[in-house]
């Protein structure tokens, strides 16, 4: 399967200091994947390459086959910019208007598409009356405009309530069981994990890691937590048979490697009739995260 | 391209309509018109030209003046406030070039133009066509200035573009448009009359002057319409000139002006990354 969106070694300064570095990635059709990094390491401007509206010093860029920026390129993707922003002198409904026809699209469907992400009601009042939550959703609407074969989307879920994440994350869901390749950033990191395919990692404009949650957690290799709950008075019993556990808050908390869980948990089940309960702890997106993102010496 | 560029001047116009620009421009035509009709009947009797001809040459004066303002007015906003609004990397990733932007915001600036010029023209023709019957002969005067006044009009509004793409922010913009009105409408003037004034007749007065007075399209358009109505008796200042200058150049540089003014408007917004 030919991807949606190819990058290849591309390569981006602002006056000497490297914005992108050497990142590449691709996105098949129908693939959701989710674009992690701190404020600066790049994310917003690697999705402005994409779309054209940044020209990169150096490496390849292929949307649907054309350049980014080219018109046969900007009639396929669909971008929602972080912080969506509309006149707000214009109606919801006057501006996807104006939308639709820049993609030369019958209007009429305007208000079946604001219905979609909730904005029926509000469709003829005017933007500058809605809430950030409401705007973000005239910013989705605008990208679910036509049929985008890729979606650009920084920092989505930013601005929306749980209830209207979960509705966003299924309207991707079913663009992207259409075929649609979608390439979002974020910084909800849970939500990312149970929501995505892939996760790409960019740090300091450069891409550390990118896989699957499975795959990036066996690649960071970090050590797995487990929490024991000790029967009344075997306290001393354990910390003896265990020698890496310590008591935190009348809890012994120890942690091993990934490659020792099991031979860890066989010490443990040694002692069943000595703990009252244990929890084994793998580790977090978030640690995942930070053990990527912080290897360059950030 | 044709459905791209009405849906951008569609939305210009609900804009223009709401952030009340439609009403001010028009009130401000009209309003001025009117005082200029009232005050500039008196001299009719004297000249010997109808009302209205001498209502069109008091309204030429006006204009040169307003038609500038309020085109710059509607334009600086244009693309600094896009970008400043942070609406504009939106708008360039759909399929839509630079320049139909630029060409749907100038089709809807012009037609609020057209609608306040035909107001103001429309008021003070129809005062001094109650007044004085014979009026009616001057409908030919007005419309030559009603249709040079929107090519007028248009140059302007492509200064503003221009300005408002190089500033990128509305403040400077504002700042370079209100700068342009008056160095271009009234001090370009001034300082011509001053070098003329100081020539005393010299090189300057016959070769450069006619030249400089083309170089403008404000000047070059009070130059087209009071040659044209053989009105220059009737205005004052530098219209003495106009009769050195063949009028197919004055009209030239009103013709001219528009489209240079939107080539450097496209120009200006075709660089710079949002």
């Amino acid at each position: 399967m030919t991807s949606t969106l190819t990058i290849s070694r591309l390569t981006k300064a602002f006056g000497g200091v490297k914005a992108l570095s050497d990142v590449s990635l691709a996105v098949a059709p129908g693939e959701r994947v989710a674009l992690l990094g701190h404020n600066g390491a790049g994310k917003s401007t690697l999705m402005k390459v994409i779309l054209g509206l940044i020209a990169p010093d150096g490496g390849e860029i292929s949307i649907c086959g054309a350049a980014p920026g080219s018109a046969q390129a900007r009639a396929q993707v669909a971008y929602l910019p972080e912080n969506a922003a509309f006149h707000p002198a214009l109606t919801g409904l006057e501006q996807i208007t104006q939308y639709m026809r820049l993609r030369n699209l019958n209007p009429s469907g305007a208000m079946e598409l604001l219905g979609r992400v909730g904005l029926a009601g509000a469709a003829k009042r005017r933007i500058g009356t809605y809430s950030k939550g409401m705007r973000q959703r005239v910013g989705l609407a605008q990208a679910l405009i036509g049929q985008p074969r890729l979606l650009v989307l920084d920092e989505p879920t930013s601005g929306l309530d749980p209830v209207s994440r979960r509705d966003f994350y299924e309207l991707l869901d079913g663009l992207a069981a259409d075929g649609a390749a979608i390439l979002l950033s974020s910084h909800a990191l849970t939500e990312v994990e149970a929501r995505t395919d892939r996760l790409l990692i960019l740090s300091g404009g450069r891409m550390v890691a990118q896989g699957t949650l499975p795959d990036l957690r066996r690649e960071a290799a970090l050590p797995v937590a487990m929490h024991l709950s000790a029967i009344n008075g075997y306290e001393g019993d354990i910390l003896a048979a265990l020698p890496g556990a310590i008591r935190v808050n009348g809890v012994l908390h120890l942690t091993c490697a990934q490659d020792e869980k099991l031979t860890t948990l066989a010490r443990i089940s040694a002692l069943t009739d000595k703990i009252a309960d244990l929890d084994v702890i793998p580790p977090s997106l978030e640690d995942i995260y930070s053990h990527f993102s912080r290897r360059d010496g950030q | 391209m044709i459905a791209r560029i009405l849906a951008t001047a569609t939305t210009e116009i609900h804009i223009a309509r709401r952030n009340r620009w439609v009403l001010i421009a028009v009130l401000l035509m009209v309003a001025f018109s009117l005082v200029l009709s009232a005050a500039g009947s008196a001299p009719t009797g004297v000249l010997g030209a109808d009302r209205l001809s001498v209502v069109v040459a008091s309204l030429t004066s006006l204009s040169v003046y307003l038609v500038p303002l309020v085109a710059l007015l509607m334009s600086f906003d244009a693309v600094a406030g896009e970008v400043e609004r942070g609406t504009l990397p939106l708008l360039l990733t759909y399929p839509v070039a630079r320049w139909e932007i630029l060409a749907g915001k100038l089709v809807a600036h012009t037609a609020i133009l057209i609608v306040a010029i035909v107001a103001g023209y429309g008021a003070a023709a129809v005062v001094a066509i109650a007044a004085d019957p014979a009026a009616l002969a001057g409908l030919g005067a007005l419309w030559r200035l009603t249709w040079t006044s929107v090519l007028l009009g248009a140059a302007f509004l492509g200064f503003g573009y221009a300005l408002s793409s190089l500033a990128r922010r509305v403040s400077g913009a504002a700042g370079l448009a209100i700068g342009l009105w008056l160095g271009m409408v009234v001090l370009y003037d001034l300082g011509l009359l001053a070098a003329v004034v100081a020539d005393n007749g010299g090189l300057f007065t016959t070769r450069i002057f006619p030249v400089a007075l083309l170089a403008n399209p404000a000047d070059a358009f009070r130059l087209f319409n009071l040659t044209a109505a053989h009105a220059t008796a009737a205005a004052s200042g530098i219209g003495g000139a106009a009769n050195a200058i063949p009028q197919w150049q004055s009209l030239a540089s009103i013709v001219i002006w528009p489209l240079v003014s939107l080539v450097l408007a496209a120009m200006a917004f075709r660089k710079g990354e949002p």
